[in-house]
């Protein structure tokens, strides 16, 4: 049986390289959004602590266990990312997020800085820092964002990762250039 | 002309330049000022108005003469102040607003017409005929009076938008800003220090003087190495702080790459956002001039340039320099020059108290009253008690006082206060909450005040932090009083320039005033005092005096204009840094994207996103050609199209089927698992906001559609639904727009298409109209609805979007196999207009439901958001504009969106208009134009003839009131 092929949201447009800097793909294998139904949020918590050790994760936060993690997107609304979200079926409305987002890792030293041309948050690292997680505005488009190792993963809308890709690289060059 | 030994520049590094096509060389550390004046050009540009030979003035950004234009390639930057423009290898610049030349500038007779060009004079002359203003005056002013020109071109430079964040920020980095700095940082708070300059040090750069026993840029250096190795601070050079906002947010202005002959990937120019937790203004004070006759000329600069010229660049401006002062703070400027070596011809103090005691010549109660020489100062006349002498001098430095640099505690409406003892005005306390001025921008003018000042500044904006400010011992520096006694105006028959900018005189004030434009903001409008590139930053002072003496008021009486960001010209190419062509907007792409381009269709933008309006084919001459054939494919064949734009929201939870009701104005409580449902949304004013189907996929679980200009509307007005409408409903949602590749396959063939695909066939019966259900799409999970916006049997297909690419180039090759393929926006529009469906051109925010001919979808049995509103007097009946068809009397003249509806008889006008045309569409299968449009009381009125008139198009038609629905009214095709 024929199968259709796929294809990634970042196709052709990563890596990019500008000094010190990287941009690659990131997608996890799978994103769910999680919204806990009405007086459901300490039993998501507790069954995201039973299934994956985690729990639903606090305004501007992003928790990691293993492979799992959750990152808080805004009001009662969290995105688990690699994980099987079966155990919360009942307790919040669990939507398929996995294609809706092209997901872009930045890193190299100083990648605060690239983010800094595009983000209008505050990412010095005693404001943001690991488990971090805020959703705000990347040039004119609504990203998804939280400090990961020595850089930030991003999440844009899929079909806006043309856009993304050019203005982090142009801010990605422009950074390099100054040394 | 070079002094051997002083200066900061860098003798070993010399750079060429051209200045007007003339070959030139300086030094590395030198500005574009500096090294014309150390080639001894004076002559740097005309005035705006009378186009008089000028000079530079200052050393600084608040430069009004010495404006250039620089030549990169095709890149020209018009007023760059060339006492900012640092010198680089090969920097081309040019003299502005002068023709032919700037030595011969045939403008230069405006000056001899100067009696007619005083205030007002515009006002006053250009009144009559009105026509003529815009057609003649203006352009000719504009000519005339000027500045730089711009090449015409994009500006395809890069620049660049960003945003930093500290705990203080510290505007200025002289010995006032570095102590601030300093005691910030050690107290461990994160520190930006912002410096306009290329270096670091304010005037300790261009002033001799010790600190701590040591020369005060020596000092400077070692605080700024300890500075530079904390790592709590950041040092930011050529960075102006141009803004005070709300919450300690600043804007600021670095010049990144203008400085560099070769700056590669670094952008022009930084926009900086800045959020401080506390700021600190150490930005210093301008020294302003004194008004006399003729003062205006190349050779004349304020005395503490003079002193720069000679300290900082090591520049002689003059053979014989010669001061003019009303305070001790100019005897700098002679003693500097006597130490370089430099003739100091005299000093003319117009204080009688003023001490002799010097190593030149001082004539005090003393003024000049002219000066002379054509293209740059060669003598001057001074007058005191003993009488009137000539002194000759090309350079004459002039001292009338100085301001403090409070313009950033003006941004947010306050008031600068008057200070007697300086004759200044110094900063409001508390006028920007979290900025705390201190040194001489706060009017503290010694290098020991200063430092000590900066000191406090830091512990206030530690305090306000809740930090401890660290114990730091001041250094020792010169604590000198500055004395000043105020002279503003010498008086003469000639004129004499307040700001030489916009070319506005003493006169020209004193005018204002006796036409009764006597505050202080009606004389800056009517001489334009003030509103030329440096913003009345030499001048503001000086003639709010004239005008305070003019009126018989005081000066704190008479008060200032109002500073507004920014302080420094900023270019909008800064501001809007990414924003040219592409850039302004994201682009939105579906995933069929490539396929489309690939397939030669030119896109067009629906929103943010591109959509392929046609797909051409080898011999066909036009779109139409396009069209026609894209919509035969549906009509007859099969088509695909990309649907994936329209807005997508999943909808769950136990009150899901309430929230839906309550929004929708028809019930989908009573909808079934398996089954779509088309649905209209009111706004609260009763209004149609949006329409769409919704699919329940599931028991409490709903998938909705909208349009895709209205995806974002509806998702924000769910959201204000459910958080202040509805806040205690259990029902959450989510946009899946992007999740989702969705494709439309519609005609005849449609399901045979479909199941070609499909790893299960399709069963008729339970694919009814309006069913909806999973499949499986080639191996994987989908979504199939049976809808249609064409009026044929159809289906729209969905898949993860990672599929949707593959899915897309499947689907249209199969549909050519079966002589279909894809359409695009123009097919989708004439499918959308034969069966008489709307758009948002239908539903464009004025029209209700009832207007459209949905009212029987607003639910009787329930409340709905807008039913109320909709139900007002005037909403509903025969005067509103109702959907009607048209069609054209002769099918083939076409008729264009937008003209209007008159009846047969009536002429075409305003008071008799019927209505408006909304869609119109070439219908292959009708044969005929057609049109969409809403008549008055057009329900009632099918069979009658409207004359149909496009003003913008100059066409009329006489049209035929039909039904919207052109194409299979009965609705089989759609249900067979």
């Amino acid at each position: 049986m024929a199968e259709l092929i796929a294809t990634s949201a970042t196709e052709g447009l990563v890596p990019v390289l500008h000094g010190p800097f990287t941009l690659t793909d990131a997608a996890p294998a799978r994103i769910t959004s999680v919204a806990p139904f009405n007086g459901k949020e300490k039993a998501v918590s507790a069954a995201l602590k039973k299934a994956l050790g985690l729990a639903f994760p606090a305004p501007n936060c992003a928790l990691a266990k293993a492979e799992a993690r959750i990152v808080w997107t805004g009001r009662g609304q969290a995105f688990l990312l690699d994980a099987d979200p079966a155990p919360l079926a009942g307790l919040a409305a669990l939507t398929d997020q996995t294609d809706a987002w092209a997901a872009l890792r930045l890193a190299g030293p100083g990648a605060d800085q690239v983010l800094a041309r595009l983000i209008p948050l505050d990412l010095r690292p005693a404001v943001f820092a690991d488990g971090a997680a805020a959703r705000s505005a990347l040039g004119h488009m609504m990203a998804v964002i939280w400090r990961e190792g020595d850089g930030f993963v991003l999440l844009v809308m899929r079909s806006m990762a043309r856009t993304a890709v050019h203005e982090i690289a142009a801010a990605m060059s422009a950074v390099a250039a100054r040394g | 002309m070079r002094i051997a030994g002083k200066g900061l520049i860098d003798r070993t590094a010399p750079l060429n330049f051209r200045f007007d096509g003339v070959g030139y060389s300086g030094f590395k550390g030198d500005t574009l000022a500096s090294a014309l004046l150390a080639n001894g050009v004076r002559l740097m540009g005309r005035s705006f108005k009378y186009h008089r030979p000028r000079g530079v003035l200052t050393a600084g950004s608040e430069e009004p003469n010495a404006m250039v234009e620089v030549l990169e390639g095709a890149q020209q930057t018009p007023n760059v102040r060339a006492t900012v423009q640092e010198l680089y290898e090969g920097l081309a610049a040019q003299s502005q607003n002068r023709w032919p030349s700037l030595r011969y500038d045939a403008l230069a007779v405006n000056d001899l017409m100067a009696p007619f060009f005083s205030a007002g004079f515009y006002y006053k002359t250009f009144m009559w005929p009105r026509v003529f203003w815009e057609r003649l005056y203006e352009p000719m002013i504009r000519r005339a009076a000027g500045l730089g020109s711009l090449s015409g071109k994009h500006d395809e430079g890069l620049y660049e938008k960003a945003f930093a964040f500290c705990d203080v920020l510290v505007i200025g980095s002289g010995p006032a800003g570095l102590m601030a700095a300093l005691t910030a940082a050690r107290a461990g708070a994160d520190v930006i220090l912002a410096e306009e300059d290329s270096r670091m040090g304010g005037r300790l750069l261009a002033d001799t003087g010790e600190i701590d026993g040591q020369p005060g840029l020596q000092w400077a250096t070692g605080v700024l190495a300890e500075l530079a190795a904390m790592p709590n601070v950041r040092l930011m050079t050529r960075t102006t702080v141009t803004g005070a906002y709300d919450h300690g947010t600043y804007s600021a202005l670095e010049r990144v790459g203008l400085h560099m002959a070769a700056p590669g990937a670094r952008p022009r120019e930084c926009f900086w956002r800045i959020v401080a937790g506390q700021a600190i203004l150490a930005a210093g004070a301008l020294e302003r001039g004194i008004a006399f006759a003729d003062n205006d000329r190349p050779g004349i600069m304020t005395a503490s340039a003079v002193r720069a010229y000679a300290n900082r660049w090591g520049v002689a401006p003059g053979k014989t320099v010669t001061v003019f002062a009303n305070n001790d703070s100019a005897r700098r400027t002679a003693d500097d020059m006597v130490a370089a070596g430099i003739k100091v011809a005299a000093v003319i103090d117009s204080r009688a108290d003023a001490s002799v005691d010097a190593d030149y010549r001082v004539y005090r109660d003393a003024q000049v009253v002219g000066t002379h020489g054509r293209l740059g100062l060669e003598w001057i006349a001074v007058r005191d008690k003993s009488g009137e002498r000539r002194i000759e001098t090309d350079c004459l430095a002039i001292s009338g006082g100085w301001n403090p640099t409070l313009h950033l505690t003006c941004h947010m409406n306050g008031r600068p206060v008057w200070s007697p003892e300086i004759a200044a005005f110094v900063p409001q306390p508390g006028a920007v909450p979290g900025l705390t001025p201190c040194g001489a921008a706060a009017g503290v003018f010694s290098t020991a005040g200063c430092l000590q000042d900066g000191q406090r500044a830091a512990a206030t904006a530690l305090q306000a932090l809740g930090r401890t400010a660290p114990d730091l011992a001041a250094p020792k520096a010169e604590d000198g009083a500055y004395a000043i006694s105020p002279l503003w105006v010498v008086d003469g028959v000639k004129r004499a320039w307040l700001d030489f900018s916009n070319d506005v005189t003493v006169k020209d004030v004193r005018l204002a005033a006796q036409e009764n434009f006597a505050s202080v903001e009606h004389m800056k409008r009517y001489t334009t005092q003030g509103m030329a590139p440096d913003q009345g930053k030499n001048s503001n002072v000086g003639a709010l005096a004239v005008l305070a003496d003019a009126t018989g008021r005081g000066i704190p009486e008479t008060g200032t204009t109002t500073f507004r960001p920014p302080y420094v010209p900023t270019s909008i190419a800064a501001i809007g840094a990414g924003g040219r062509a592409e850039g302004f907007a994201p682009q939105r792409f579906t995933t069929s994207h490539d396929a489309s381009i690939a397939r030669g269709a030119p896109m067009i933008e629906a929103g943010l996103w591109y959509r392929p309006s046609y797909f051409p084919r080898p011999g066909e001459a036009n779109w139409r050609e396009s069209c026609d054939r894209e919509v035969r494919y549906v009509r007859e064949r099969v088509g695909v199209c990309d649907v994936s734009t329209l807005g997508k929201i999943d909808v769950q939870g136990k009150d899901a089927a309430a929230f839906l009701d309550f929004v929708y104005t028809n019930t989908f409580s009573t909808l079934k698992p398996g089954r779509v449902r088309y649905g209209l949304m009111l706004r609260e004013d009763g209004l149609v906001m949006d329409d769409g189907t919704t699919a329940c996929l599931a028991e409490n679980h709903y998938l909705m559609t909208t349009t895709t200009a209205a995806a974002g509307l509806v998702m924000r007005h769910l959201d204000f639904v459910h958080q202040a409408l509805r806040p205690h409903w259990d029902v959450r949602f989510i946009s899946v727009t992007e999740q989702w590749a969705q494709f439309a396959v519609a005609g005849p063939r449609a399901r045979d298409l479909l199941n070609s695909v499909l790893d299960e066939r399709l069963k008729p019966e339970d694919w009814p109209f309006m069913a909806c259900g999973p499949v499986s799409v080639s191996g994987v999970a989908g979504r199939l609805f049976r809808i249609s916006f064409s009026g044929e049997h159809a289906y729209e297909v969905a898949v993860p979007a990672r599929y949707g690419a593959a899915l897309f180039r499947d689907l249209v090759s199969r549909a050519e196999t079966m002589g279909g393929g894809a359409y695009g926006m123009e097919a989708l529009n004439v499918l959308r207009i034969e069966k008489g469906l709307i758009t948002h051109a239908e539903i464009h925010g004025r029209t209700t439901a009832f207007d459209i001919g949905a009212e029987k979808m607003v639910s009787a049995k329930k409340d709905c958001i807008g039913k109320a509103a909709a139900a007002r007097p005037g909403m509903v009946g025969p005067e509103r504009e109702q959907l009607v068809g048209l069609r054209p009397i002769d099918p083939d003249r076409p008729i264009g969106a937008g003209a209007h509806l008159f009846r047969k008889t009536d002429p075409a006008k305003r008071e008799h208009d019927q209505g408006y045309v909304t869609s119109v569409c070439w219908s292959p299968m009708v044969d005929s134009y057609l049109g969409l449009a809403f008549l008055k009381d057009g329900r009632a009125r099918h069979g009658e003839m409207v004359r149909l008139v496009d003003h913008l198009r100059k066409a009329e038609v006489m049209c035929e009131v039909v039904d919207p629905v052109f194409f299979d009214p009965e609705g089989g095709r759609a249900r067979g």
